[in-house]
């Protein structure tokens, strides 16, 4: 009994003291592009629902200009890997710094996608997706720089 | 006469050592799945030719073996022989629990065996595959109602007749479905003929009754109960003639390809020059699985002799895993016919004779799959009344043994 | 023809009016979790987009002249090795989308080479057994499989007269966006369905064909008279694989 009010004693420290409350949660990185006018809420709750209904219209119907897309959460929510000689690149769902997986791995729900899709972000989505950058080596590397840039935000 | 009794097996070594055996073949699977799941269904014999290898040969043999052992209980039930009355509990677990370690091994040898689920949701009813989804988780419910009843207290006789013939014929559908796998295969030599479903329900009575006689001379020698040697020896007579009706399929199905242009080529190769396949053909499926058998189990002084009959038993069940492997393997591995009358090449194996090479994982996971059954099979009669105690000769009618 | 590819995309346009008309909030609370979305504002509104979904009434179909396809050429095969993503390096579990086939005529001795793909059929015996419905036909004639429903039972492989597909065995990198594959799943030819989703009107085959200077393979509807495709079929002699079988294919040959 002792033992057991000692530890929720020390939880609700933890959740009390900023400092250590913030550390509690997934440290997710910001994206590119345009934020969702739905709002973050919405789309952490309904985004298994909308992709997967999204996919369907992809996939039996040819409807290619879909709202929910994996390529457009690859291509917005790309995070550049560490300093890699010559060049920075996105890192793939193998890394745990994966934007998928950052959250994914809080709430411990394996990620299906990726077994198939591809990951990482191509430099012809980037520039369909997001047409400040161009579909060229100089556009690759503005993008890459950009993402570089973004800072991560605790929830 | 007395009255049959039904008794729990009693917990003996020989009982508890039996199952940790089959617990360490289900085990020998398991690590097969585990490495399915990390390295993907790269780690087996299996290519883009040949799809179904050994995992498949095990599925299929104890699903059909699982319809057919419960044949041995509709025969008492349904066709009214009352000496088959005091075995039906057990040839009706027998059955559940045949057909669960065939799924089992199915399941398990699947791309995606997590996605299993969507098989229930996203439903093809064009696909025979589909229907068997039915059919399968249908016959264990069916064959527990039928159990239920055979065990319970009160159950009137027309209440047991109607779940024993309910069960009788979903399980000639269920065997139907499984033959018609193959059978509703236009693409390949070997299958595309109708008379697999019902070779697939000669089969299933044979290799059913031959399991439901090994599991039956086994137990009832490890926990000393009688297994009156009238009953054995017509059971005996029974199998045989059951294997004769398969040898009887074979012959027809062989000698309808033979007759067809298209198809002699084929024959030709799976009857003299398909190696592996051929051998097991001659040797396996017609030599140890229905030749021997069929002189130990019709032979007047041979059948009634209990060492010899499961030696029956056992080589049918050989046999059967031979035939199964020419029919699953064998039919891949003959050639597609693309291009009639052109002699073909490419870097996708046209116009040669696939190969497959099974890798000990796999044969790991069919015979899990086996294990897995006769484990349930033991608990079954560990936990339930399902094994007579007292099943001699004097306990069995005489009237019906003498017709 | 009514197409009912029609309703989804009429649903999407008008959502995503409201959508643009700054009136998202409101159209969340009256039906969440449905479809109500818009994907970052910018990927929805790529205006440069051809008209989207299927062409109704279409049957896309290849037709393919043996005899201008040269033995020691495989530009085909490279090319779709290329543009989907596969690798075969010459193992028997490696997936051939497209491959040459070389003929020899048994009563005569003449040769000959074509490329044999997924024939994509009217009648697919695949999409017949697949147990999931994850093989299927998509209304414009091209046979593919959904991996999202695909659970890898291989059925499909065993039924299919043409060996179009393979079974990907091992698990998979680097695919491309547009065309994902993965471990445990069945894949095969999909006649390039983003390439004609995305109004190219031609397949990564086709084109690399037609540069080799070759020019033995043709792709097009079949069903409208106008194109060069059905116009070819209407005057010169053309064949189907294993037309015995009944199956109706979309991939012809010419000079077999």
């Amino acid at each position: 009994m002792k033992q057991l009010l000692t530890s929720l004693l020390a939880m609700a420290a933890l959740l009390i003291s900023p400092s250590y409350a913030q550390s509690l949660f997934p440290s997710v990185p910001k994206a590119l592009g345009e934020p969702h006018p739905e709002g973050n809420e919405y789309w952490r709750i309904n985004h298994p629902a909308l992709l997967a209904h999204d996919r369907d219209l992809v996939v039996l119907e040819g409807i290619r200009d879909v709202d929910a897309s994996l390529t457009g959460c690859v291509v917005c929510h790309a995070v550049n890997g560490p300093d890699q000689a010559p060049v920075q690149s996105p890192v793939s769902a193998d890394s745990p710094d994966n934007s998928c997986r950052v959250c994914h791995e809080y709430v411990a729900v394996k990620i299906g996608c990726f077994t198939c899709h591809a990951s990482v972000p191509a430099m012809e989505d980037v520039a369909r997706i997001l047409p400040e950058y161009s579909n060229s080596d100089e556009g690759w590397r503005a993008y890459l720089e950009d993402l570089s840039n973004l800072q991560r935000v605790s929830q | 006469m007395e009255r049959i009794t039904y008794r729990e097996l009693r917990s003996t070594p020989k009982v508890w050592g039996l199952m940790a055996l089959c617990a360490a073949f289900v085990g020998a699977a398991g690590i097969e799945v585990f490495y399915l799941a990390k390295y993907g269904p790269i780690i087996t014999g299996l290519n883009n030719q040949i799809v179904w290898g050994v995992p498949h040969v095990f599925a299929i043999f104890l699903i059909v073996a699982a319809s057919g052992a419960l044949n041995v209980s509709s025969i008492g039930s349904v066709f009214g022989k009352m000496a088959y009355k005091p075995v039906a509990r057990m040839a009706n677990l027998l059955a559940v629990a045949l057909l669960i370690g065939g799924l089992a091994v199915l399941v398990l040898d699947l791309g995606r065996p997590e996605r299993l689920i969507m098989a229930m949701y996203t439903y093809n009813f064009t696909s025979i595959f589909a229907w068997n989804i039915l059919l399968y988780s249908g016959f264990i419910g069916v064959v527990a109602i039928y159990l239920y009843a055979l065990m319970a207290r009160g159950v009137s006789p027309k209440a047991l007749k109607a779940a024993a013939l309910l069960a009788f014929i979903w399980r000639l559908a269920l065997t139907t479905g499984t033959g018609s796998i193959f059978g509703w295969l236009v693409a390949r030599t070997a299958y595309d003929t109708a008379i697999m479903a019902p070779m697939f329900i000669a089969m299933s009575f044979s290799f059913g009754m031959a399991m439901f006689m090994l599991v039956m001379i086994l137990t009832t020698s490890i926990t000393h109960r009688v297994y009156s040697p009238e009953l054995r020896t017509r059971q005996a007579r029974l199998l045989g003639v059951f294997v004769a009706a398969v040898l009887y399929f074979v012959i027809v199905y062989h000698l309808s390809n033979i007759y067809l242009a298209k198809k002699t080529a084929y024959e030709s190769w799976i009857l003299l020059n398909g190696g592996i396949y051929t051998w097991l053909f001659w040797g396996g499926q017609v030599l140890i699985g229905s030749i021997l058998p069929m002189i130990l189990l019709f032979h007047p002084k041979i059948d009634t002799k209990k060492g010899y009959v499961l030696l029956a038993a056992l080589l049918v069940v050989v046999g059967g895993f031979a035939q199964l492997y020419v029919i699953i393997v064998g039919g891949q591995a003959y050639p597609l016919e693309i291009f009639p009358g052109f002699e073909v090449s490419s870097s996708f194996s046209d116009g040669v004779v696939n190969s497959y090479t099974p890798k000990l994982g796999e044969f790991a996971l069919g015979f899990g799959g086996i294990a897995l059954a006769l484990m349930i099979a033991g608990l079954g009669m560990k936990f339930l009344r399902i094994v007579p105690e007292n099943l001699s000769d004097d306990n069995v009618d005489p009237a019906v043994l003498a017709d | 023809m009514t197409n009912p590819s029609k309703k989804p995309k009429g649903a999407e346009i008008s959502r995503r009016d409201i959508l643009k008309s700054g009136a998202a909030l409101a159209t969340l609370t009256l039906a969440p979790g449905v479809t109500l979305m818009a994907f970052g504002g910018k990927a929805s509104a790529s205006e440069d987009m051809p008209a989207d979904g299927l062409k109704p009434g279409a049957r896309w179909g290849l037709l393919i002249d043996a005899g201008k396809c040269p033995e020691d050429c495989s530009a085909c095969v490279a090319a779709c090795s290329t543009e989907q993503g596969w690798e075969n390096n010459g193992l028997d579990t490696d997936p051939q989308w497209i491959r040459k086939v070389t003929l020899k005529e048994t009563a005569t001795g003449r040769t000959n080479s074509l490329p044999v793909m997924c024939q994509h059929c009217e009648n697919p015996p695949c999409v017949d057994v697949c147990p999931t419905g994850a093989s299927f036909k998509r209304e414009d004639g091209i046979v593919l499989v959904n991996r999202h429903t695909c659970i890898g039972c291989r059925y499909c492989m065993m039924a299919c007269p043409f060996k179009a597909r393979s079974f990907v065995a091992a698990p998979v990198t680097g695919q491309k966006s547009y065309s994902p594959r993965g471990v445990g799943t069945v894949e095969g030819c999909n006649l390039c369905v983003h390439k004609i989703d995305r109004g190219d009107g031609t397949t990564a085959c086709v084109e690399a064909c037609t540069a080799t200077g070759n020019n033995a393979m043709m792709f097009g509807d079949l069903n409208d008279p106008q194109s060069e495709i059905a116009i070819a079929v209407a005057t010169y002699a053309s064949q189907e694989l294993r037309a015995d079988l009944g199956l109706g294919l979309g991939v012809r040959y010419q000079n077999i």
